[in-house]
């Protein structure tokens, strides 16, 4: 973002970044910088919150009233990420002849299936579409139980779009379940990895791949930091 | 530490492209300026090529009456239902089309920029090529001030 702002301004446009890295802005150079300490990911703030966004954007615009920079302001109003699993009810254990995380997620598709109704779009489908999802979940259970993952996968590990791809039909089920109010930055992300079963495989997957010395690369970014 | 924080941690040591200086577009009048979003989350229609894993330096140009938009950003480190619940939280153009209304600002651009945000230290091709190719774009559709947002 910074360096577009760089070309941007060479080009005759006038820039704002709603930065969320600091440091990051501070050294970069940056003719126009709003500093917003929200939870990444969400560089409005809060989402479903109009007069929020409108708060953020006002003060972005006010940047441009500056003779001359760098100008870099601190927002001042700070949104900090919650770390509580969302509550969402899971669905019962139904067919005890395949593996759980498979039963929990052939359970979530109505909800899923409303969501991308209602929302007329999805981030599922980078790798595998909804339909794959119970397969793509039955392969981490190979890997989580100890199959190497060429036998899984073949040459070509592409398990950062598999795992994005289980973890958004999660999401955009789980937020459809529970209604109201957009949840805290994390809490659905909370539930995933801590509350399901599928967050469970992919952990475990993603150990494994780890101990087999799968590419780093793929086994940092499968899930997030810390998890 | 929560992993917002791990994050910053991890960024604020990285090494970034350096500018000995800070280029300075004098922009009209808020009221009378045509404003445009421009992202790194990698927002794409359906209908448009998807962006490639890391280091994928292009670009796609969003309608202003685009709204179902993919985020093509494909870290796992940001929130990334926001989004999902609502789109305004990355790409506020629902906001600007209020701002525009309510003559705060001139006009929303006719068309707007998503990059992903995943980059090579260099973002050698972003700052020669791909990004002067997208300022031209809305030059040529009259921008005079951009909001830049990542994730």
């Amino acid at each position: 973002m910074c360096v577009l702002a760089h070309v941007l301004e060479d080009a005759g446009i006038a820039t704002v970044v709603l930065a969320s890295m600091r440091p990051v802005a501070e050294r970069m150079s940056v003719p126009r910088v709003l500093y917003c300490e929200f939870p990444l990911g969400r560089p409005l703030g809060m989402p479903d919150n109009a007069q929020f966004q409108h708060g953020v954007l006002g003060a972005a615009f006010d940047l441009l009233n500056a003779p001359s920079g760098p100008v870099l302001v601190d927002y001042p109003e700070v949104v900090e990420a919650v770390e509580t699993p969302l509550a969402c009810a899971l669905p019962p254990r139904y067919d005890p002849d395949i593996a759980p995380s498979i039963d929990e997620a052939q359970g979530l598709r109505a909800a899923y299936d409303r969501a991308v109704a209602r929302r007329g779009t999805t981030e599922v489908g980078r790798a595998v579409d909804a339909d794959g999802v119970a397969a793509a979940l039955g392969d981490f259970e190979r890997v989580a139980a100890g199959e190497h993952w060429k036998e899984v996968y073949g040459p070509r590990l592409d398990t950062i779009a598999i795992a994005h791809d289980i973890r958004a039909y999660y999401q955009e089920a789980a937020l459809e379940l529970a209604g109201g109010p957009p949840p805290g930055a994390r809490q659905a992300e909370a539930w995933f990895y801590e509350e399901t079963e599928a967050g469970k495989t992919l952990a475990a997957a993603r150990d494994a791949l780890t101990e087999q010395e799968a590419p780093s690369g793929i086994t940092f970014y499968m899930q997030p930091v810390g998890r | 530490m929560s992993s917002d924080q791990v994050m910053r941690d991890m960024m604020a040591n990285l090494p970034v492209p350096e500018f000995e200086s800070t280029p300075w577009a004098s922009p009209p009048p808020l009221s009378e300026a045509t404003v445009a979003i421009v992202t790194s989350a990698g927002l794409h229609r359906a209908d448009q090529e998807r962006f490639e894993g890391r280091g994928d330096t292009s670009y796609r140009m969003l309608d202003r009456g685009d709204r179902e938009l993919i985020l093509g950003h494909w870290s796992s480190n940001f929130d990334r239902a926001a989004y999902v619940s609502d789109h305004n939280v990355v790409y506020p153009i629902d906001r600007l089309e209020e701002l525009a209304v309510d003559g705060t600002i001139g006009a929303v651009a006719p068309r707007h920029v998503a990059f992903a945000g995943n980059q090579p230290d260099t973002v050698s091709e972003v700052r020669l090529d791909t990004g002067p190719a997208a300022a031209a774009e809305l030059r040529a559709d009259g921008v005079d001030v951009a909001i830049l947002t990542p994730v």
